[in-house]
This record gives C-alpha cells, structure tokens and sequence, in this order.
C-alpha cells in the first residue's frame, strides 16, 4: 500500500458534471476533485460513462453543465483555454492511437516540436530518455505497425509524457494486450505514479489499483456510485451494486 | 510393406513446356477448346490487317500525299503536320521555349518517380512553386526579352499538357480544402462546400465549358476581355476539385476516429492535425482514386475544342480538313489516340507501383 503523495494544490476538479448524447443522459452529476500527485482509479461496468468522464477532462468530448477546472484553467469555449489544458492534460488509449506513418521517435517528438516549438535536437533527447524509462530505446527508429502491443502502448506512454504534462488519463490502457504483455505496461504506469504523477486511470486491474491508488471510484449508470480508498472499497463495499460488480471482476 | 526409396522422376511430358501451357490454359475442355479457336480468329484475322496496314504497307518518308502509294497508313502526314500536333500554332522561332518547358516538366516527374534520386522534397516544392511561374514566362513571354505568345496561338500536345498539369496541381489543393471543408463542424463551411461540390458534380464539363466560354464574358464589362485559355482553365479546375473533394473525403473517411483524438489530446491545432497526422495518411489510401480522376480529367481536356482551343485532337481534326491531306483522318485519331493512351497507361502504372511501394514500406497500421 503506497502513502499518498498528494499535495494541496487541487489538479482536477469537476463540478456538477452532466453530459447528454443526444436524448441520453450519460454523465449526472459528476463531482470529483483531484489533487496534484494523486493516483484515482475508475472502474463500473460496460456503458457506465467512465470513458466519457475522463474524455471531457481534455475535451474529447463536450459537457453541456457543470464546471471542469484543470489545474487552475477553466475548460469552456474558449479555444486557448482548451489548448493550455490538453497541454497539461496527457491521455493514454485503449487502442495506443499510435500515428503509423511515423517512427516511434517521430511520435515522440511530434507535439513536443510543434505544439512547445521545442527545438528538434532538445526533443529528440527528451523523447530519447523516456523511450528509456519504458524501456524501448532500441525501438525508436521503427514504425509503430513493427512492434508488440505491450510496446506499442508504452510507446503511447512516452510520447504523451513527453509533453511533460501535469496529469495522466489512462482509458483502459492493458484491455487491448494479450495477457503476457499487461505488465509491462502496469510497471511502467506504477513506476509513473511512485515518481508523483497525477493519475486518473480507468481500468479493472484490480491489483494496480491496490498497489498505486489512493481512491477507487466505482461508476454505474452515469454516476459516481461509490468512492473509497483502496483497501476499504475491495474489502468493504458499502454499495450493493458495487458488491455486485467486484465479485464479478473478482472472479476471474 | 517394406520402405523403398522413390526415385525423382519429371513431370510427364503433358505438364511442362509450350505444349503443356497450352492444354492447361487453352484447352482444357472442348468448351475453352472450342472459345479458344474461334476468339483466336477472329483475333488473327483482325490483327493481321491491322498490323500489315500499320506498319508493313505503310509509308514513313516523304513530304507529300504522293509519297503514300503502298495502299497502308501513310504517317508522312502524320510526320509533315508534326510540329502542329505538338505545338499548335505556336510561332516556329519560339518552339523551344516549348521544349525547355515540357524538359523540366519531365526531367523533375522523373526525378521525382525514380526510387532512389536525393532531396525528392525540394524538388517537389520546386516543381509545384517555382515551376509554374517559370513555364508561364516561358510559354506566354513578355518578360525576360521572350516576345509575347498569345495563348490562342498555344495548341497540340502542350496545350493538352498545360490544360491537365494546371487542373491537376490546381485541383488538388482546392479538392482537399473543399473536402476538409465538407467536414467541418462549422454549418456555413459545411453547406458551402457541399451545395459547391454537389453542384458541379452535377453538370457535364462540356456545358461548365461552354458557360466559361459564352456565359462568363456577359458578366464582365464591354471590352474587357478575359483570356479563353484562362476562362477554360478556371472552369476545368473547379470542375475538377469537386470530383477530386469526394475522392479525397474517402480518404478521409477511412482514417480510424482514434487518430483524431491521439492528435487532439497532444493539443496539436486544426491544421497541424490535418497536415501531419491525417492526410499523409489519408493521401496514402486515395492514390488510386487520384489517378483516376488524373486520368479522366487528362482525357476530357479534349473537350475544349468546343470553344475553340486546339488541343491535340482539335489539331487533329483541322488537319484531316486540309484538303492536301484528304482521306486519312483515320491515321491522324490513330496517332493522337496514342498520344493520350501513353500518358493515361504512364499514369495508371505509376500509381499502381506507388501503391505497393507504399503498402510494403511502413508495416501495419497499429
Ligand atoms: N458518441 C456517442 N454517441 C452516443 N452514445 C454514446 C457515444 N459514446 C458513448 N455512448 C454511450 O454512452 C455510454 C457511456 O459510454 P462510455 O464509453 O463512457 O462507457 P464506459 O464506461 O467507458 O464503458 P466501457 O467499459 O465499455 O469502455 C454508453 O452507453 C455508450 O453507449
Ligand atoms: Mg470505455
């Protein structure tokens, strides 16, 4: 169990979240604060709106009330208000979305080069030196299309921690990995959390959340159902649904 | 049952050799028998003529219709009215600013196709930026101490060439901002670019031709005339992005939504999402859709000689009508048919290699 590294500066708050698609009320009043250096895990099953959540915290996707506040920045319509959160903001996919007609380095480098106008050899060496921490240097010169998948998403990881952001979402980042290849991208994602980032991650890997998180937040039907720390929410859960959803999960 | 080495024998007579490729291609079955005997002459006693008109009875040299007795093809005509073929009425003492022109042109495309020549950026660049300002002072003059050609002057095969390679370079840039366009979340962009591209899709080039030619000038003031060349290479060019729009939102459209959002939650903006992430990509997919449309667009150029320009096939017609020359029109289309057939098939080629290069290159899309 880790001692939480949180400090007192509020990283992300969302207030009163609510989000509709189309007829369909998705997200209903999502309140959530995240301080600088936690770790948050989201779990709930299929349908319950942990994507979307964590997608409108950079504007993947737009919420129609309430109030998303990411490290002091006010998410509205304002388009600079929205460029200065996505690059506080990185975000890791189920799917890598690595770019394919790129190299692994190019990847890396891309944002850092014409979002930060970072010169190309500065870079270059930022990207080189997280491609190491993942453990992939030797890779870099490759497409994404030649690697692993477990390699293809910590390359994902790289390349969004080279924009040197301020928090991490992670949307299932080891559902898409054959079994074999799933830690090595936990370990990369824990080494993450013990140097101090801030990290909200959905995912079921229930070990991770025990290891690194300082709350589980359990969703179900557009809401936030449950909110615990770790050891209380595994081993005590007060709601019925969420009992219900761990001895699923727990299961396998 | 005792184990007994086999010996290695060759395959029986009737599988290998010209024989064998022909029971197994030709006539495997009395059906493909029989098909195979009577499309082969009707074959025979088509080509035969066909190929002793061409090129065996045929007459090559001499300057005039008495030169043409053996009874084939007589391509001293075609020979005598070279020089119009390719250059139209261009003024004889000016031909080689003509062929400076069409030199770079090929000499950079060569560059550009051959697989291993260096710095194919540059050169891209240079060709699509410098290059045309240089063609224009070379081809229209009036600078520079080239004396003035007026572009009715202007004909042929380089008439042709300059119609399709100004639609083509043209076409696309506006193709892909229409079909971007056509994407946009913004309602005004939006229904401009589809009212835009609906609209020209929807008329035959003849009559956008036509309205470019007699419908334009009604709108401009008495006097002020508007060069027919440029008319009709303005109607050709937005005729031709709105084909080259829906070829491109294909494209587009295959691009998986992820990538989208990988770009967006980097905080690339708009147009770096759409240049560095999206369309090399998107171009990729779109190369054989490209090149057709290329390909129609190279064709229909012909087109213009229902206002009165004389690309190569107009030359053509004009000349059967010379009365020295009656009678053998048939080589005349024979030879700009040809002309058409190597630059489309040149094409069609080049983007089917360029697809494989392109698809072995870069491994799988993750
Ligand atoms: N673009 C969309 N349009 C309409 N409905 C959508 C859209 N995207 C998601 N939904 C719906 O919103 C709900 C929440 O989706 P979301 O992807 O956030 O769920 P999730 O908790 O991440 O589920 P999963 O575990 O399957 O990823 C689902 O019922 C889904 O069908
Ligand atoms: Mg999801």
């Amino acid at each position: 169990m880790s001692h939480s590294q949180a400090t007192d500066k509020m990283m992300v708050e969302l207030r009163d979240l609510n989000k509709w698609y189309g007829e369909f009320h998705v997200l209903k009043n999502i309140n959530l604060e995240v301080k600088q250096g936690e770790k948050i895990v989201i779990c709930g099953p299929s349908g319950s709106g942990k994507s979307t959540m964590i997608r409108c915290i950079n504007h993947l996707e737009e919420h129609q009330k309430g109030d998303i506040i990411v490290n002091g920045i006010p998410l509205n319509e304002d388009i600079k208000n929205i460029e200065a959160i996505r690059k506080e903001v990185g975000m890791v996919f189920q799917h890598f979305n690595l770019f394919p007609h790129l190299t692994v380095l190019e990847n890396c480098v891309l944002a850092p080069i014409w979002v930060k106008k970072m010169p190309r050899k500065q870079a270059e060496a930022e990207a080189m030196e997280l491609l190491e921490r993942v453990k992939i240097p030797d890779q870099a010169l490759k497409y994404p299309g030649q690697l692993s998948g477990g390699q293809q998403q910590r390359v994902a990881i790289a390349r969004s921690l080279c924009m040197n952001p301020d928090v991490m979402l992670f949307d299932e980042p080891t559902s898409a990995l054959d079994p074999e290849m799933i830690k090595e991208v936990l370990d990369v994602m824990i080494e993450l959390a013990t140097e101090g980032m801030t990290m909200l991650c959905v995912t079921h890997e229930m070990g991770f959340a025990k290891t690194v998180a300082d709350r589980v937040i359990f969703m179900d039907g557009g809401q936030i159902v449950e909110e615990n720390e770790p050891h209380e929410f595994f081993n005590n859960p007060q709601h019925e649904r969420t009992q219900l959803f761990l001895s699923q999960i727990l299961q396998h | 049952m005792k184990y007994e080495l086999q010996p290695t024998l060759p395959p029986p007579a009737n599988m290998i050799g010209v024989i064998g490729w022909l029971r197994k291609n030709l006539f495997n079955g009395p059906v493909n028998s029989i098909a195979t005997i009577v499309v082969g002459y009707f074959l025979i006693s088509f080509l035969v003529p066909t190929i002793q008109w061409i090129f065996i009875d045929s007459d090559w040299v001499g300057d005039s219709r008495d030169a043409c007795t053996s009874g084939g093809a007589c391509w001293v005509f075609i020979a005598n009215r070279l020089d119009q073929f390719l250059y139209g009425f261009y003024p004889e003492a000016e031909h080689w600013r003509v062929q400076i022109a069409f030199i770079i042109l090929i000499g950079s495309i060569i560059w550009l196709v051959l697989p291993k020549t260096p710095k194919k950026g540059l050169v891209a660049t240079l060709l699509l930026v410098v290059y045309p300002v240089v063609a224009f002072f070379l081809l229209y003059g009036n600078a520079f101490g080239l004396t003035r050609v007026e572009t009715h002057l202007w004909g042929g095969l380089s008439l042709t060439l300059v119609l399709a390679v100004v639609g083509i370079v043209a076409s696309l840039p506006l193709g892909i901002l229409l079909a971007l366009g056509r994407q946009s979340d913004m309602p005004i962009v939006k229904s401009v670019c589809v009212i835009f591209i609906e609209i020209w899709r929807g008329v035959p080039l003849i009559t956008v031709l036509f309205m470019a030619s007699v419908m334009l000038p009604l709108f401009f003031p008495e006097g002020m005339s508007f060069d027919k060349l440029l008319r009709a290479l303005i109607g050709i060019t937005l005729f031709q992005s709105a084909y080259m729009a829906e070829v491109i939102r294909g494209g587009l459209q295959a691009i998986p939504k992820g990538q989208y959002e990988a770009a967006d939650a980097l905080g690339l903006g708009y147009w770096q999402k759409m240049i560095l992430i999206i369309m090399p990509q998107a171009l990729k997919l779109m190369i054989p859709g490209i090149v057709n449309t290329f390909i129609a667009l190279f064709k229909d150029t012909s087109l213009v000689l229902i206002i009165g320009l004389f690309d190569v096939l107009a030359i053509g017609q004009a000349a059967n009508q010379d009365p020295e020359w009656i009678g053998y029109s048939t080589e005349s289309y024979l030879f700009v048919a040809l002309l058409f057939w190597m630059f489309c098939f040149s094409m069609s080629r080049y983007s089917q290699h360029l697809e494989k290069a392109l698809n072995t290159g870069h491994g799988n899309r993750a």
